[in-house]
């Protein structure tokens, strides 16, 4: 089967955009099918069939649920669900931006040290796997006894997710020169500190971005995650409980904090994404997203 | 011009006897060993007089709090593991199999690809563990079945993406072979694609695993019966019991690195041939 | 002399029969854009049954390109190509070739006998007479010790045999080959030149064969065919009268030499050597029909 030819980024679009759109139609055509009745001032309408997940409390319509970003978030708030969800995204996007730079730095470190020695390597490598097999929300309310209830105990989680991407990717990474290109440096009688800037570090940066691409999203999810225990009140991940304390009385908004997690996971994907782009036109290489 | 062996041609060394490859297993995990063994103990040294509660109790407490209740019979906290694990082994099932199919649906139209692809791999991008309150009202807190929904959801992305890929990304030579031949694509498909898609699968299916257990747990912290490893590890703690929780972690990790290693040994069964399992490539 | 077990699809030998026709061909490539690129101009050629015929010529000449309309891995723009009697497409679907590429090829996955069981398998086969031609032809490139092996564990010249195996398994009448041994150090090259010569005289295969090198050529074919670039045709014949079989004796025979140079000179005449400016090499390699 031949590859399909590279379409125009215009034609990408619309087709993703066209996707969406079916969702959406099959989100409320179960609901026409067999949800709660739809009703309006003027007309009633009554599902014929009974779905028992298509109903109003739990699945919204989706333009109930875009209607209620425009409600206050809370009976006589000043602020409107959109702003509040806005506001808790982004703190919740700091939490998350520290935990990934901090991650990202601890694993690029981590890994030109294990590059540069393989007894360090063999000794600490499977400890390093190994962590990512215990699930961080276990350990969040030690962090946050450890550290209180503050931000930083978010920050330590975030940062505890990122790194590990970054570290196995960096190897992977620092180690990918050919090894002629190092017997080249070689006979510059290159020291290894230059080795490791000129050669290792500029080849190892599309696997660089395919670990951050996944930190990205790792990291907010440590945020989010970490922000309950954490008692963080500021934060999507509050939210979430909150919305999810009170779902009865308004499913829409549970269902409106969850697109805003959305929205902020694909934002900083994507931003890590337009970097990657940057830092790695030029080489002529495929930058299709891992 | 007969077939006396030359030089050139001939294949891999004999592989070393048996105890020269343990000697030289041995030595390949010594230093991994040591460091274990020299953090032990020195954990175990420190942490033994410091005051409670104490956050990181030392080794000895929290295998004490392991074996806890060993005498009456009951082993609570691995009936906890073993309930967690029956949902992260459900929603694994779930989720490989329907990634598995809409992998092979998509990879046969290329407009499909183009269309769900990226929409698969910004999917990726959110943090699905938000949905996990949802699946909670719409299955019930305490039913595993809402747990298995979470996993399912976040192992059925990887899988899906790195079946596709292993299934479309062949070497362009090998499918001009197979035109050589004639070949119908249900033939190329077969004898081409679905061997070429295995490693890719298994690579999806290591990082599958890890996720599995690690999305049932943080599912339950959303809300789960009481029995399970995420409620365990919330009660112990706000209970200021930390060498239940440690314990708890302890067990899940290990649960977790016993199911990782379950699929290298499928790896190392199914693709001898590969690379990756051959020890060749890097890291 | 031809092996009774492994006889080549044809015709009776009574008349020399014409494996191949080809007949004002021209291929043209449409380069992207306003630039058409001209592959192959005005080729008529003839390979009879039994010839063993090198296409030798400079990068861009279209060496390949005309392989592989005899193979129906791409079409003419104009003209056409026949194969045993019949248009090179029905040839193709009725598997009536063999074609072994400049790189094996070979799937990682399959141990080397299941390798070459891949077209036998293809061709619906029932299982004794696929473990039959499989140990026939392993023992014909003579790897039957190897047949368990995986791809990873043998060496370039290896992989390249089990390619030819897996090649001739069908019992082609033609084996088309695509500078096989392009890869391959000098030495291992030699031997393979006199591997496919014992397996040329022991199948009676017709074997069309590309090359860059002017010394294999001669030393291997009956007929030599020498191409020019830009646009690709064909500038000459060169018949190869010596004698069969030929050996390490032939390659220090006078009359070797003198073809050789004939050869030499043949391209040289054709513009051979690149003397202008070289195309642009995705020019280049689109005239070649792609890669490899």
């Amino acid at each position: 089967m031949p590859r399909s030819p590279e379409r125009g980024s215009l034609a990408r679009i619309g087709i993703f955009v066209g996707f969406f759109v079916f969702l959406l139609l099959v989100w409320e055509g179960l609901k026409f099918i067999g949800g709660d009745p739809w009703r309006t001032d003027t007309w009633t309408w009554e599902p014929p069939l009974e779905i028992w997940f298509a109903s109003d409390l739990l699945l919204p319509h989706v333009w109930d649920i875009f209607g209620a970003l425009a409600n206050p978030v809370q009976r006589g708030a000043d602020e409107s669900l959109a702003q509040f969800l806005l506001g808790a995204a982004l703190y919740t996007w700091r939490e998350a931006a520290i935990g990934f730079v901090v991650g990202a730095i601890i694993g690029i470190a981590l890994a030109a040290v294990f590059v540069h020695s393989r007894l360090l390597e063999r000794a600490f490598v499977p400890y390093v796997i190994a962590s990512q097999t215990i699930p961080i929300v276990a350990l969040a309310p030690m962090i946050v006894f450890a550290f209180g209830q503050d931000v930083i105990s978010v920050v330590i989680i975030a940062t505890y997710l990122t790194f590990f991407p970054v570290t196995i990717a960096m190897i992977r990474g620092l180690r990918s020169p050919d090894p002629r290109a190092l017997e080249l440096m070689r006979s510059y009688a290159a020291s290894r500190w230059s080795v490791l800037w000129k050669l290792r570090m500029p080849a190892s940066l599309p696997y660089l971005f395919t670990a951050l691409k996944i930190s990205a999203t790792a990291s907010i999810v440590g945020a989010i995650v970490g922000e309950g225990p954490g008692g963080i009140p500021d934060g999507l991940g509050r939210a979430i409980i909150n919305f999810n304390s009170q779902y009865i009385s308004g499913p829409e908004k549970l269902w409106a904090a969850i697109v805003a997690c959305a929205i902020l996971g694909i934002a900083f994907f994507s931003l890590i994404r337009v970097a990657e782009i940057v830092a790695l036109r030029g080489r002529g290489m495929r930058t299709e997203a891992a | 011009m007969t077939s006396a062996a030359p030089a050139v041609g001939v294949p891999l060394p004999p592989t070393p006897g048996r105890v020269a490859r343990l000697g030289r297993g041995l030595r390949y995990y010594a230093p991994a060993v040591i460091t274990f063994v020299a953090v032990i103990v020195v954990w175990e040294l420190a942490t033994s007089s410091a005051p409670e509660p104490r956050i990181l109790p030392p080794p000895s407490a929290i295998v004490a709090a392991l074996i806890e209740n060993w005498g009456a019979g009951r082993w609570p906290l691995f009936d906890s593991a073993r309930a967690t694990l029956y949902e992260a082994v459900g929603g694994l099932v779930l989720g490989t199999a329907v990634g598995v199919l809409v992998a092979f649906a998509i990879s046969r139209w290329a407009s499909a690809r183009d269309s769900v692809l990226p929409f698969a791999i910004a999917a990726n991008a959110i943090p699905i563990i938000a949905i996990a309150p949802i699946f909670n009202a719409w299955f019930g807190v305490t039913n595993p079945f809402s747990k298995m929904m979470i996993v399912a959801l976040l192992v059925f992305f990887p899988i899906m993406i790195n079946v596709t890929r292993g299934l479309t990304q062949v070497e362009s030579s090998a499918l001009e072979l197979m035109r050589s031949y004639a070949a119908s694509d249900w033939e190329v498909l077969r004898k081409v694609r679905l061997p070429n898609a295995l490693p890719y699968f298994l690579t999806a299916l290591k990082v599958a695993t890890t996720l599995s257990l690690i999305g049932a747990i943080v599912g339950e912290y959303f809300g789960g019966s009481t029995t399970v490893i995420g409620r365990v590890v919330v009660q112990s703690a706000s209970a200021l019991r930390f060498d239940v929780t440690w314990a708890a972690i302890l067990l899940a990790a290990v649960t977790g690195i016993a199911f990782y290693l379950v699929v290298v040994a499928l790896e190392r069964a199914l693709i001898p041939w590969h690379a990756s399992v051959r020890g060749d490539a890097p890291a | 002399m031809a092996d009774p077990n492994i006889d080549p699809v044809g015709r009776p030998a009574a008349e020399p029969a014409s494996v191949v026709r080809i007949r004002g061909v021209d291929k043209r490539f449409d380069a992207g854009g306003q630039r058409v690129t001209t592959a192959l101009s005005g080729i008529d050629l003839e390979i009879w049954r039994g010839e063993f015929v090198s296409l030798i010529g400079p990068s861009g000449c279209g060496k390949s390109t005309l392989l592989r309309l005899i193979g129906d891995l791409t079409a003419p723009t104009e003209g056409s190509v026949e194969v045993n009697g019949k248009p090179a497409h029905a040839a193709r679907l009725g598997r009536e070739y063999g074609m072994v590429f400049q790189a094996p090829v070979l799937f990682d996955w399959r141990t080397v006998e299941d390798n070459v069981r891949l077209p036998l398998e293809l061709l619906g086969l029932d299982r004794s007479e696929r473990d039959r031609r499989i140990a026939a032809m392993l023992e014909l490139v003579e790897l039957s010790d190897f047949a368990r092996h995986h791809p990873y564990q043998l060496s370039g010249g290896m992989q390249q045999r089990v390619a030819i195996a897996r090649a001739l398994a069908l019992q082609p009448a033609i084996l088309l080959m695509d500078e096989p041994f392009g890869a391959l150090d000098e030495m291992t090259r030699e031997r393979m030149n006199s591997e496919v010569l014992r397996i040329w005289q022991q199948t009676g295969t017709t074997i069309v064969f590309v090359t860059h090198s002017i010394p294999e050529a001669v030393f291997l074919s009956t007929r030599v065919v020498v191409m020019s670039a830009r646009p690709g045709r064909i500038t000459r014949v060169v018949d190869v009268p010596l004698g069969n079989p030929r050996n390490d004796l032939t390659r220090e025979d006078p009359r070797y030499f003198q073809l050789v140079t004939e050869v030499r000179e043949a391209l040289r005449a054709g513009g051979g050597f690149d003397t202008d400016a070289p195309m642009a090499s995705a020019d280049r390699l689109n005239a070649e029909g792609g890669i490899g």
